[in-house]
């Protein structure tokens, strides 16, 4: 593989760009791999990149049912932060977070990181406790972030409203390092690199069975022909109790539909993420000047990609008080995923019934900032049967009522 | 937009007067259960793309709850029905094998 570089474009720039190689090759599969994933989304991505990187398995096919991405991962408004209220989710989201700080120079792929800073409002008393809980929790776990007061939030972001009628501002926790990158470019990076471990990335297959002799997987059926492995990642957010049920185990899991939208181009006017979770919506402003918002998911159980009108209006109308000057915009787009959502919305990355499989998912509306720890984690886990970063996610913690509590911390989508 | 009628008061609700309430015909296991029942009965969700039983609240109207068939896959509506139902009526699983003949309950 070529290495992306300035001395590069200038040498296409000389040559009508009839240079540039492929960035990753489309190969047909194998009969057999020592590890299968199935998802290439950058969760599934990221773990068969770093089964390689840190492990040395590279003898790996990523299968995915449709193109690179074209899941949640494609789908996202790609909010990126670390303050959670867990310990064992700061672990996994800050170790995340810092990876994509170096993430381009990693994977010698551009993944836009924009560590502009992220800001989650406190718009009521209880909020406002929360928030100052989650800060010191975080000081504890060795997350940078900070509880400002109205007067700077009005500074980071002088497009809000603070004194607003309903809910007044009345602090933020504020991330200086969360914030954006481009979430096309993560999936692309990825299987670029793992295309260049000599991986093989089959897209346009769909698994469509799980095969196993005596309690063991052995392989998958997919609708490229049967591949036999020993060891199988399902990693497919949404679709994730479909390959559970032909695993033959059940999830703690429900899919529905999560939307997002953005505006029309406008100039710049907002270089922070605000989230404003009590009344359930969040705003930053892409590179290209959209306003790229989000709300909180759709309540029952979707496969379609397509959410109900009702809960863009409550998502906009809440926005709107908080930002007024956002009332005359036009949308231009507007599109949904399907999110796998947990009791206690935290993601699971665990060992299943079945050995040799291991499972994924769970990470609901906001798991794209954990796609690189996550896969960190999961190809130890998938490799060495533990990791210290997946530990407290397995499947076991519902049984044995040891849940990742972060619904009541985040209160809101991702 | 979502419309279900209401078997209770007989209105076709749209979704902005519903409240989903997850899936139906949840079989209970209490005190003194095996661990994995308990388990089952509390986390496990069928979570299935196509047909799926559910119940919902008929929150901004009559109040009461009831249950219905629908297709995750396709928001089809399969009808509604009691929820004093410990399982679904026979002419709304005719109407789902109208439409998915291999169809069987799990
Ligand atoms: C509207 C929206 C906004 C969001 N905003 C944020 C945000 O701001 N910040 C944040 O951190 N997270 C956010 N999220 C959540 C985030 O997008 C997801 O948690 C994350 O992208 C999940 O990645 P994944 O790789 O697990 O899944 P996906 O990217 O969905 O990949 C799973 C892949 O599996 C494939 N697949 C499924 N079934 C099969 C099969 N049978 N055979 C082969 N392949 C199969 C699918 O085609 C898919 O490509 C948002 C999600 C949505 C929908
Ligand atoms: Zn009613």
């Amino acid at each position: 593989m070529r290495r992306y570089s300035a001395f590069a474009i200038v040498r296409e720039a000389a040559r009508h760009h009839l240079g540039w190689e492929r960035a990753w090759a489309s190969p047909s599969p194998k009969a057999r791999y020592d590890a299968v994933i199935v998802g290439a989304g950058g969760h599934g991505l990221a773990t068969a990149y770093y089964l390689g990187k840190n492990h040395g398995i590279t003898n790996v096919a990523v299968i995915e049912k449709g193109w690179l991405g074209g899941g949640n991962t494609g789908r996202n408004t790609t909010i990126i932060r670390s303050n959670y209220l867990q310990d064992p989710s700061a672990a996994i989201y800050e170790k995340s977070r810092s990876l994509y700080e170096t993430m381009s120079q990693d994977l010698n792929y551009n993944v836009m990181f924009s560590p502009r800073g992220v800001m989650m409002l406190a718009q009521t008393e209880h909020e406002l406790r929360g928030y100052r809980r989650t800060t010191h929790a975080n000081a504890l776990q060795g997350v940078a972030t900070e509880f400002i007061a109205p007067e700077r939030v009005r500074e980071l972001c002088p497009i809000i409203n603070i004194d607003g009628p309903r809910y007044p501002v009345l602090g933020a926790l504020w991330q200086p390092r969360g914030g954006t990158a481009r979430h096309d470019a993560v999936a692309w990076g990825y299987a670029r690199a793992c295309s260049a471990m000599g991986m093989d990335i089959i897209q346009q297959c769909e698994v469509t069975g799980v095969q196993s002799a005596n309690g063991k997987v052995t392989g998958v059926r997919t609708t490229k022909g049967d591949i036999a492995t020993p060891k199988l990642g399902i990693v497919v957010a949404g679709h994730s109790g479909v390959l559970a049920e032909m695993a033959g185990f059940r999830l703690p899991v429900e899919s529905v539909a999560l939307q997002a939208l953005v505006s029309e181009p406008i100039k710049p006017c907002m270089d922070v993420v605000v989230m404003a979770n009590t009344v359930h919506g969040y705003m930053s402003q892409s590179d290209k000047g959209e306003m790229v918002i989000g709300g909180g998911a759709d309540g029952y159980n979707n496969y379609t990609q397509r959410g109900s009108f009702h809960h863009i209006e409550e998502t906009v109308r809440a926005l709107i008080e908080t930002f007024p000057m956002i009332s005359r915009l036009k949308m231009l787009r507007q599109w949904g995923g399907i999110v796998d959502m947990t009791g206690d919305r935290s993601p699971i990355l665990s060992k299943t019934p079945l050995e040799g499989c291991f499972i994924n998912c769970g990470w609901g509306t906001g798991g794209f900032k954990a796609i690189p720890g996550s896969g960190w984690g999961f190809a130890e886990l998938m490799a060495k049967g533990h990791s210290p970063l997946t530990a407290a996610f397995g499947l076991e913690r519902f049984r044995e009522g040891r849940f990742v509590d972060e619904s009541v911390a985040a209160g809101v989508a991702h | 937009m979502l419309i279900l009628t209401c078997p209770n008061c007989g209105l076709a609700a749209d979704e902005t007067e519903l409240s989903p309430g997850g899936e139906a015909h949840l079989k209970r296991f209490g005190p003194g259960s095996e661990d994995a029942d308990f388990e089952g009965y509390l986390f496990h969700r069928a979570n299935p793309k196509g047909v799926h039983f559910e119940r919902w609240r008929h929150a901004y109207g009559c109040g009461k709850w009831f249950l219905a068939a629908r297709d995750t896959a396709t928001l089809e509506v399969f009808g509604t029905y009691p929820a004093q139902t410990t399982e679904p009526p026979a002419e709304i699983i005719t109407r789902i094998r109208a439409r998915h003949p291999d169809w069987s309950p799990t």
